[in-house]
């Protein structure tokens, strides 16, 4: 007959002694070299970007340029036409792209943390749509959309995104909790009124469809220094915001009312989150369109390779997803050169045969 | 430590706790039994301001749980789920980490002093040698005992244990349970444990509390509410309560319905017989 399991009588020595290298601590700390050799990764990738285009101009020259116009250094000994492509076109235009990418990669990384699916992405409740018809009403209404060089499409996007989300988010929440189906429900039914109000108005303007569908389709090569600075704020708050909230992800990933239970505000941090990542992705398609499959896919990628745990797992989602899109963006102009493939396209041709070969090589450890 | 005072608490429909009161003091571990739907989880849920309370008091060492913020609530109770949800791609010395979250500030990442108290929440519960495995890697009762663990790591004076052997084998519940009874009286927890099993709840808790349809019914020694009417009357089963052999603690045993033996012609088949009373 057997007798009931004891559990092991702890032994404080021999744990003491026993444990030792095994027992790091987890977090930022043991990824600091990782997040210096992505930092690289990043600027080898917008080094590359500037550095191929149309016109030819060696790597060496471009660098000089750089350094000549970022820190005065050197001598200007090039035609001005190429200070030109290079300060004016190239530089802003990679810029964006690796703004775009790190922006829908922390997005997308915060919205699965506090919905906890696997499927979130930040155009899940109501960013895509919104920007998409606030796009479309501009675009069909046939007002000049360029004042001058102030474009009336990227105020008229982010608003439209603001107004879904927020539309979204006040259905669901009632009496200070937004639980996740509802959030969720609430965003994808928004989604389908925003989306049905768009495709009405293509069909009822038919004439303009292919510059919506060009928009949609999102790209880069409209990108200027000023599409950078009207990006750049939301992005580093909003960055900012998910990064502070990172370990308290890691928490919320047990369970909303085992994280409340263990002193996780949970409501507060879920607001901040969605505020942040819907604000932050708000801006970044309102410059670029709707560049799918880059704030689904970067993160669970990122996951895959280096962990789930948020502290590195935010930061690293947002280097992987800036050299993803400029390399991404760099591809869209160099296939068809002169001509521009749809960088929404690219991303997913390219991001997509990657993921699935990730997938198979960790099915057996994590899915 | 813990001071329960004429709770009552609902979600938003019926009262789910109708006047409860009751107190657990430092050492001490207090069996929550009753039936179904009694309201045992909706204590935990109510004293850790998971749902809102009603009227009545709930005080966590002197303090009135109203005042406290979540992260001091924290501090002071820690709680073992009845279905704890170990996520996917974290260690368990990562998960019993998150049991330091309420001792963190915002910015605060863990230091040395929080991993001392996940190595020794790791020891007590016996699952040091665990630590660097994942939680699908884990069994029933491992996963049981890492998050008894986290909820040590916690370091809060007073536990709650929702149903923590629910989903174990015999040998698992008595090892969870003797753990729970070692550990109030090495940390000087002050416990509460819901438990569906009288028998386990009366090996191994000092007090019984019995709730029926939200309110306490009986309360004391275990043989003092262990009795076949209270049981009759609470849960409509007909029991007997016989001696533990060694501990002379009552133990609860079905009697009425249609039992194996009965359909058998008294002749015990090879199986368990049926574990419920009938209905009545």
């Amino acid at each position: 007959m057997r007798r009931a399991r004891v559990l092991p009588v702890p032994d404080p020595g021999a744990d003491a002694a026993a444990g030792g290298e095994a027992f790091a601590l987890p977090g930022v700390r043991s990824a600091h070299g990782l997040l210096l050799l992505a930092l690289a990764a990043v600027l080898a990738a917008v080094l590359l970007g500037v550095s191929q285009g149309s016109v030819d101009i060696s790597f060496t020259t471009v660098v000089r340029i750089l350094a000549w116009k970022a820190l005065g250094l050197g001598s200007a000994d090039w035609p001005q036409a190429w200070e030109e492509i290079v300060w004016q076109i190239r530089l802003p235009r990679v810029l964006l792209a690796g703004l775009v990418g790190a922006t829908l990669a922390f997005s997308g990384a915060g919205y699965q943390g506090i919905l906890r699916n696997p499927l979130a992405d930040p155009y899940l409740i109501g960013v895509a749509a919104g920007a998409g018809l606030g796009a479309t009403i501009v675009l069909v209404s046939g007002v000049p959309y360029a004042l001058g060089s102030l474009s009336l499409l990227p105020p008229a996007a982010f608003v439209g995104a603001v107004v879904a989300v927020s539309i979204s988010y006040g259905l669901a929440r009632s009496g200070g909790v937004a639980p996740n189906v509802t959030l969720i429900l609430a965003g994808v039914a928004v989604s389908a009124a925003a989306t049905s109000a768009m495709s009405f108005l293509i069909i009822a303007n038919h004439e303009r469809a292919v510059s919506v569908l060009a928009w949609l389709l999102g790209g880069f090569n409209t990108a200027t220094w000023q599409k950078v600075g009207m990006v750049l704020p939301y992005s580093l708050v909003g960055a900012a915001a998910v990064l502070v909230s990172a370990r308290l992800l890691n928490v919320l990933q047990l369970d909303e009312e085992e994280a409340q239970q263990l002193g996780v505000p949970v409501e507060r941090v879920k607001m901040v989150v969605i505020v942040a990542a819907s604000l932050a992705t708000a801006a970044a398609v309102s410059v670029s369109g709707l560049i799918g499959f880059v704030g689904l896919i970067v993160p669970h990628g990122v996951r895959l390779l280096w962990g789930f745990d948020y502290r590195r797992l935010v930061p690293m989602s947002m280097a992987v997803g800036a050299v993803f899109l400029i390399l991404a963006d760099l591809a869209a102009r160099s296939v068809l050169s002169p001509s521009e493939v749809p960088v929404g396209i690219v991303t997913a041709l390219c991001g997509a045969p990657f993921f699935l070969w990730l997938l198979r090589r960790h099915r057996r450890a994590v899915f | 430590m813990l001071e329960i005072r004429n709770l009552w608490a609902d979600y938003g429909g019926a009262p789910v706790l109708r006047g409860v009161s009751l107190d657990v003091a430092a050492g001490e571990v207090v069996g929550l039994v009753g039936p179904n739907g009694s309201g045992k989880t909706t204590l935990v849920r109510a004293v850790t301001r998971v749902i809102p309370l009603g009227s009545g008091e709930v005080r966590l060492l002197g303090d009135d749980c109203r005042a406290l913020t979540s992260a001091e609530l924290a501090r002071r109770v820690a709680v073992v789920p009845q279905n704890p949800a170990l996520p996917e791609g974290f260690t368990v010395l990562e998960i019993v980490l998150m049991g330091r979250t309420p001792h963190l500030r915002l910015l605060q990442s863990e230091g040395p002093s929080d991993l001392a108290a996940a190595r020794r929440a790791l020891a007590q519960t016996g699952t040091t040698a665990l630590a660097s495995r994942f939680a699908n890697q884990l069994s029933g009762g491992e996963r049981q005992q890492v998050v008894i663990a986290r909820a040590l790591a916690q370091e809060a004076p007073v536990l709650l244990l929702d149903e923590p052997t629910s989903h174990l084998d015999v040998g698992h519940q008595t090892a969870v349970m003797g753990l729970v009874r070692r550990l109030s009286q090495e940390r000087h927890l002050a416990v509460l444990a819901t438990i569906h099993d009288l028998t386990l709840a009366a090996l191994y808790c000092d007090r019984l509390v019995l709730l029926d349809r939200g309110a306490v019914v009986a309360e004391g020694a275990p043989e003092s509410v262990l009795r076949p009417e209270i049981i009759a009357r609470t849960y409509g089963a007909e029991v007997t309560v016989l001696r533990h052999p060694a501990s002379g603690r009552p133990v609860v045993v079905p009697l009425g319905g249609t039992t194996a033996a009965e359909t058998t012609g008294g002749r015990l088949p090879s199986g368990d017989g049926r574990k419920d009373g009938g209905g009545g």
